[in-house]
């Protein structure tokens, strides 16, 4: 009887704890779990979710204001989703309900919310979390539509709060999941409207009337300039597949977002949930949108994230790497195989001059090489001896050999170092009135063009972390090429000499300051 | 929201005659601030909605930490510790060290902030004085350095929108560091926030009426739907703000100054 009874006790109690089972197992079609969100900054995204069932979500996220970085030596005054531009990354689950809390820090100056546009419902959460300082909100909301949609906050005025910086992305992954890759980034571009120009140093406030005339001075990705080059370069391998979240801020522009050097396998336009378009070079980003974009990384080197309108890319600070690495595949890219002498013999504009863009009125003008093969090697040659007998070398010769350094200049340094030498603050260096090339001289620039660089480096008082690859160039070439560095651009007598190059180019001793 | 108005009028009124006990010894810290007209940033139709505002006198200075700390000695129901907290947030007075000290950081001569419209009111009517409304603090707010209407001036306008931009500094300088205004009065913008009379309903237009709230038309594109002049961001900001708040709530960069009629 005893037995019985126990066996029964047992029994029931695995009775119970089955029954407990299935009970959460057929609850498990409504989101009865809470789970914390986890949110990441950019570039970095939460993890993929790998539950097959809506949960219950919690998002804490925190509005911060606070003085940072817009570019070196650029202060700016940041109205941040918790800390920093752009707002944490939010993942959830199509399906998911989201507690939304959010907490306006105490020693914030205003008020404000978070418009969602993940929610449907009226602006997008903005009243129901309106949130005075030193106060928290909390509104719920059920992510219907899956897609990667932008926040930002919507207070008035609303421009205002945006351009400070209070954007960021929230994806709302499909039942189904997206299909897995390797890497996944997250990039957010925006713009700042700034009392001083570009590059002004000190402390910036915003400028009211730059941003009504949708004029900004600063076009960035992930914040500030810089913000993905350098050490913080977005990294994959060779072979890997990569996703990138792009969203756009905005507050006005729309951004033409594009990646040197790579082809954009898949894109999910406007961040839907489906591949519009295979094969895509740019792809729109509107202002308060987004845009998913996927491709397999097959060869290394540094691919360039910029805003295809391309002056906001080079002069406004709308850069970003991507530094992939790996062995080469030279089938897929090769480099440069050969750099040879066009002489211009066989041009089919021969007839045409240059300087009228007109036909030239007699077959006696048409034009022809200056120089044959041999000539040129022996006006090359001159450059060892300009020095030792420079006031006995022709002034034809001269030019012959500014002409051969400004081509050098022209085709491998200037779109980095830019045309007038001036390079771009904070990613390329430049080479005009350099206290770094004052100080290194010839054997530093020898030694650079021949060798490469990488690391960081101060020049102008500015910090500069990036790569220059070493010039597949002869010691002729690089002798011209400097040469046209110091009396061109720099406007100064210094010659660099084909012995100069022999003597230095084996140094690998560089100096970072 | 509106009952806990009316039930806290009902006992400050009961309140205030207690304290209405100090004459107008403050008076000469006073300044007035001539008639004017005061326009509304959110209106209901194309009307011409300006309010006439009457010429009053408004403090020189927000009130500071050490003029409240004497209001609270002599009135130990708004100390922190007896507060009602419908009153008053768990933030009231959170800067200071206990019920009757400031603690060594805090400034006696800063304006206090943590403050909800309930203590702000009680203290002014302490002094014979109530709390301006919007009309007149916009009224006298809008005064530059030598002009009435400061804001035609963008320099100014710009001046309010960098403070305004700026997060709160946790050490507030003295009352009358910043800036003196055509009227004499100091510190309009750029010290902390002041609360206001009729926070709660004011800006909307002249009478509530058919405005259907407060938060109406104040979120994202629409903020600038019924504005009066939509390139006054800081007047933005301001409203926003004032829409932002409960009459309990104390907030770090929020104070007041306190206004009377002239009889």
């Amino acid at each position: 009887m005893k037995t019985i009874y126990k066996l029964l006790t047992v029994f029931i109690i695995i009775g119970i704890s089955l029954g407990i089972n299935s009970c959460s197992e057929s609850q498990s079609a409504e989101p009865q779990k809470e789970i914390k969100a986890e949110l990441t900054h950019a570039p970095f995204v939460p993890k993929p979710i790998q539950r097959d069932y809506p949960a219950k979500v919690r998002v804490d996220m925190e509005v911060l204001e606070l003085v940072g970085q817009l570019s070196d030596g650029v202060e700016y005054t940041f109205w941040t989703f918790g800390g920093k531009v752009p707002g944490e990354f939010i993942r959830v689950r199509e399906g998911d309900e989201i507690e939304f809390h959010l907490h306006n820090h105490p020693s914030s100056k205003l008020p404000h919310n978070i418009d969602l546009h993940a929610v449907t419902g009226p602006g997008g959460g903005a009243e129901a979390s309106f949130t005075t300082p030193g106060h928290s909100s909390v509104f719920s909301f059920k992510a219907l539509n899956p897609g990667l949609y932008v926040y930002h906050c919507a207070t008035a005025p609303v421009g205002l709060h945006i351009a400070n910086g209070m954007y960021g992305l929230i994806l709302v992954e499909p039942k189904e999941g997206l299909p897995p890759v390797d890497r996944e980034y997250y990039v957010m571009q925006s713009e700042f409207y700034t009392e001083g120009a570009y590059g002004e140093k000190g402390y910036q406030p915003f400028s009211m009337e730059k941003a009504l005339q949708e004029n900004p001075d600063y076009v960035v990705f992930n914040g500030s300039v810089g913000a993905m080059v350098g050490d913080k370069s977005l990294r994959a391998n060779v072979g890997e597949r990569v996703r990138l979240f792009v969203g756009n801020g905005g507050p006005n522009l729309v951004s033409s977002f594009h990646v040197i050097g790579e082809i954009f396998d898949v894109v999910y336009q406007e961040g839907g949930t489906s591949v519009k378009q295979k094969n895509v070079q740019t792809t729109l980003v509107p202002a308060g949108g987004s845009a998913i974009v996927e491709f397999d990384v097959d060869v290394p080197g540094e691919f360039i994230l910029v805003d295809h309108s391309i002056f906001r890319a080079f002069n406004k600070g709308a850069i970003g790497k991507l530094a992939v690495a790996g062995p080469e595949n030279e089938i897929i890219f090769s480099h440069k195989i050969e750099d040879k002498i066009y002489s211009g013999a066989d041009s089919k504009f021969g007839s045409i001059d240059p300087t009228t863009g007109k036909y030239r009125e007699s077959k006696d003008e048409v034009y022809k090489p200056q120089f044959a093969d041999q000539a040129k090697e022996k006006n090359l040659s001159n450059i060892s001896t300009e020095n030792k007998s420079s006031n006995s070398s022709s002034s034809s010769s001269e030019s012959d050999i500014a002409k051969l350094g400004r081509q050098i200049y022209q085709s491998s340094c200037s779109a980095c170092h830019m045309p007038d030498g001036s390079g771009m603050v904070n990613v390329f260096p430049p080479v005009k009135n350099s206290d770094w090339i004052d100080k290194n001289g010839k054997a530093g620039m020898i030694s650079v063009v021949a060798n490469g660089m990488n690391g960081p480096v101060t020049v102008n008082g500015v910090k500069y972390n990036n790569v220059m690859p070493p010039q597949n160039l002869s010691d002729k070439e690089i002798a011209a090429v400097l040469t046209y560095v110091y009396k061109e651009i720099n406007k100064s007598n210094e010659t660099v000499t084909i012995e100069d190059v022999k003597k230095h180019k084996n140094n690998k001793q560089l100096s970072s300051k | 929201m509106k009952t806990l108005i009316n039930i806290s009028l009902f006992i400050l009124l009961t309140a205030s005659i207690v304290y209405a006990k100090k004459p107008s010894e403050h008076i000469p810290d006073m300044v007035k601030i001539s008639a004017g007209t005061y326009t509304p940033l959110y209106v209901n139709d194309t009307t011409d909605q300006s309010e006439k505002v009457d010429a009053f006198l408004i403090d020189k200075y927000p009130v500071t930490n050490k003029e409240f700390l004497e209001f609270v000695k002599e009135n130990p129901k708004w100390r922190k510790s007896n507060v009602n907290k419908l009153f008053a947030d768990e933030r009231y007075l959170s800067h200071w060290y206990d019920d009757l000290t400031l603690g060594k950081n805090v400034n006696p001569d800063a304006p206090v902030t943590n403050i909800s419209w309930f203590a702000a009111k009680a203290y002014a009517e302490s002094l014979g004085k109530r709390l301006p409304t919007v009309a007149e603090w916009e009224l006298a707010a809008q005064a530059d350095e030598s002009n009435p209407n400061g804001y035609a001036n963008p320099k100014y306008v710009a001046r309010i929108l960098e403070w305004y931009s700026k997060p709160s500094s946790k050490n507030l300088p003295a009352v009358g560091s910043v800036f003196e205004n055509y009227y004499g009065a100091y510190d309009m913008h750029g010290l902390v926030w002041e609360w206001t009379s009729d926070f709660f309903n004011a800006l909307v237009s002249g009478e509530s009426r058919a405005d259907g709230g407060i938060n109406r038309n104040l979120f994202c594109g629409t903020g600038s739907v019924g504005a009066t002049d939509f390139t006054n961001y800081p007047a933005f900001m301001r409203f926003a703000f004032r829409s932002s708040l409960k009459a309990n709530y104390t907030t770090e960069s929020l104070g007041f100054r306190c206004a009377k009629d002239i009889n």
